[in-house]
């Protein structure tokens, strides 16, 4: 019988929700096709979040578990997970399409002699193989993609596949030690001042703009996002003025993001912020101008001066939380 | 010390994508070429490498002739050779067939102690091709660098994650990719743009390498674009005016993201 193997990440010992939404939708697709679906777990005392992995579909997890995977390594960790593809040989391997998953498909792929199919946000099972959809051109293209004749390492992009439980226990075998020199270490993990959420794995963004005429009416923008638990986001305009860090812009040249919610505020949508974020549920637009791109691809939006905008949607916002 | 820069030639990000008759491909008619962006912060890192350690800065693109173009420019804003592995048209966006492709160029031309790559190409959108090149060569990578210090042996790197940044060392030679934050890239100088006309670029067939493309292109390929389609165009969205009323907008903005849209 086929099977799908999912790499699952974890941070801290913590399973990363992207990681789940790829297993679960591995076992959507096995149902389907009659596969099976198997997990690799790499990192350390994460043995017993293992057995957990079968709520979301997993029948067998493989672990690895040793101090020097406690920290993210592509050698070590493709490694451990070249070890699972030989136990499982699965037909595809998917992986969440985070900073370690697009840091380490390309070395896992290249070490299996797979290709392959990056950042999917559809997939379906077409006469027996995967045929994956992707964003291309930053999101200005769609195009199917397989593998060829080798079976696949698929990248699933985060919050576009729903995390469902539904499975039943998982049997957990352990992997002997991962062979091999680690070149490149994790030497330290320097986290973000503030510990803001961050745009690649928000749920809601509230972005800001030009249109917020300076930097310290980020505040403004940051009220409205935490009101709404959202990640703060920028345009390329406004981070390469300084206004705030790289870290936050969204689009060609920053994150690609799929939220449920995008408010831009104060953006015009430039080709290359849209093609960022234009596949995100649903887009709001606050801008002045009612010929701004922004519009075409909103399904909501105020043409209006955004200082006289946000603070009565901030209030009304407030009220209906507090009525709820 | 030696260094390279993989550099794709792409389609401006400013362009509009219309799909060709294949039904696989865009269509090529009305494209203006760069240097894909991330490239630049990659090939600018390279020679501020070279400005500080003397290490001269090798370009490699594989590609159509029209690369060539893109290989000029970099010369131009200060590389010192350039190597054209022409082709590339049926390996369009399969990562590990063009990975092999550049990895046995860098075997013919090298050996570099750094190999500088984009963190993500314009077009193909793979994010790939630099940890492939590593696993290909057997070297470390380290992907999406945002500050680099190169040593006598080794570097030290800072790379972006989610909510925060890795410090990660590693031995040369190593594969780096490169993510906006890295640095500034320059322009082409006059005195750059003349001396690059001068540089004879070295070229290749994959054949030269002992690869054979019709095979890395058809029955080896391990990514196939088989369509590719326009996102559907968005229409019907709800624009209220809050010109005269920006409460009132702002409030039924508010009534209608959790009634309509359930997003609140
Ligand atoms: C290679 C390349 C890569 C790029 N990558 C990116 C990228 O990743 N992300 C990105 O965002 N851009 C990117 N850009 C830049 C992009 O082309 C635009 O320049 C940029 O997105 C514009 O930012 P903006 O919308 O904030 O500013 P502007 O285009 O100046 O728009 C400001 C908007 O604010 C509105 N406004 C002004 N005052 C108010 C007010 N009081 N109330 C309401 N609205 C108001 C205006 O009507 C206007 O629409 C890239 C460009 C290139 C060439
Ligand atoms: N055809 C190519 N020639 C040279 N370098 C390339 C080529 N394709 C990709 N690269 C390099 O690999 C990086 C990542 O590309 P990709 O994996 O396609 O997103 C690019 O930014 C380039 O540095």
């Amino acid at each position: 019988m086929a099977c799908i193997l999912v790499f699952v990440e974890q941070r801290n010992g913590n399973i990363r929700k992207a990681s789940l939404e790829a297993l679960s939708e591995a076992k959507r697709l096995a149902s389907g096709a009659g596969w099976s679906v198997c997990a690799v777990l790499a990192g350390h005392s994460v043995a017993a979040k293992a057995a957990e992995l079968g709520a979301y579909g997993a029948s067998k997890v493989y672990v690895a578990d040793e101090e020097r995977l406690a920290r993210y390594s592509s050698e070590a960790y493709a490694a451990v997970v070249r070890e699972a593809a030989a136990k499982c040989a699965p037909s595809a391997l998917f992986m969440a399409g985070t900073a370690l998953g697009h840091d380490l498909s390309g070395r896992v792929a290249a070490r299996l002699g797979w290709g392959c199919l990056a950042d999917v946000t559809k997939l379906a099972v077409e006469g027996g193989t995967l045929v994956a959809t992707r964003p291309v051109y930053s999101g200005k293209a769609l195009a199917t993609v397989d593998g060829g004749a080798t079976p696949a390492v698929l990248t699933l992009r985060p919050n576009v596949f729903p995390a469902a439980t539904g499975g039943t226990a998982a049997e957990v075998e352990t992997l002997p030690p991962a062979p091999g020199d680690i070149r490149a270490v994790v030497k330290e993990i320097l986290a973000k001042e503030g510990g803001e959420l961050d745009v690649a794995e928000a749920d809601v963004i509230v972005s800001g703009g030009r249109g917020i005429k300076g930097p310290e009416n980020f505040a403004l923008i940051r009220e409205l996002a935490g009101l709404l638990g959202a990640a703060v986001g920028a345009s390329r305009a406004v981070v390469d003025a300084g206004w705030i860090d790289h870290a936050n812009q969204v689009g060609q040249t920053g994150k690609v993001v799929s939220p449920s919610l995008y408010i831009a505020c104060g953006i015009s949508g430039a080709i290359q912020h849209l093609a960022g974020m234009s596949s995100s549920k649903i887009i709001v637009a606050i801008n002045k101008d009612p010929d701004a791109p922004i519009f075409k691809v909103a399904d909501y939006g105020i043409v209006g001066d955004l200082f006289q905008v946000v603070p009565p949607l901030i209030a009304e916002i407030r009220k209906l939380k507090a009525e709820a | 010390m030696k260094s390279c820069v993989l550099m794709a030639y792409v389609p401006d990000t400013a362009s509009m994508i219309k799909v060709a008759a294949a039904g696989n491909r865009i269509n090529e008619a009305d494209i203006k070429w760069i240097v894909s962006p991330y490239d630049e912060y990659a090939l600018e890192e390279a020679i501020r490498f070279k400005e500080a350690k003397g290490a001269p800065v090798t370009v490699l693109t594989y590609g159509p002739e029209r690369a060539q173009q893109g290989l000029r420019e970099c010369l131009a804003r200060g590389a010192d050779a350039a190597v054209h592995v022409k082709g590339g048209e049926g390996t369009f966006g399969d990562a590990l067939a063009i990975a092999k492709v550049l990895a046995a160029a860098v075997r013919k031309t090298g050996p570099f102690d750094i190999i500088f790559a984009g963190v993500k190409g314009v077009g193909s959108d793979n994010a790939l091709v630099g940890a492939m090149v590593a696993e290909l060569l057997d070297m470390p990578h380290v992907t999406g660098v945002v500050k680099l210090e190169i040593g006598d042996g080794s570097l030290t790197a800072h790379r972006e994650i989610e909510g925060g940044t890795e410090v990660v060392t590693a031995p040369l030679p190593c594969v780096v990719t490169a993510q906006k934050g890295l640095n500034e890239p320059r322009y082409p100088s006059l005195k750059g743009i003349m001396a690059a006309k001068k540089v004879a670029i070295q070229a290749f067939a994959p054949a030269d390498l002992g690869l054979d493309e019709g095979a890395l292109a058809g029955a080896g390929a391990t990514c196939r674009w088989k369509t590719l389609a326009l996102p559907p165009a968005k229409s019907g969205g709800v624009i209220l005016k809050g010109e005269e009323d920006p409460a009132a907008a702002a409030r039924e903005l508010a009534r209608l993201l959790r009634e309509q849209a359930k997003a609140i």
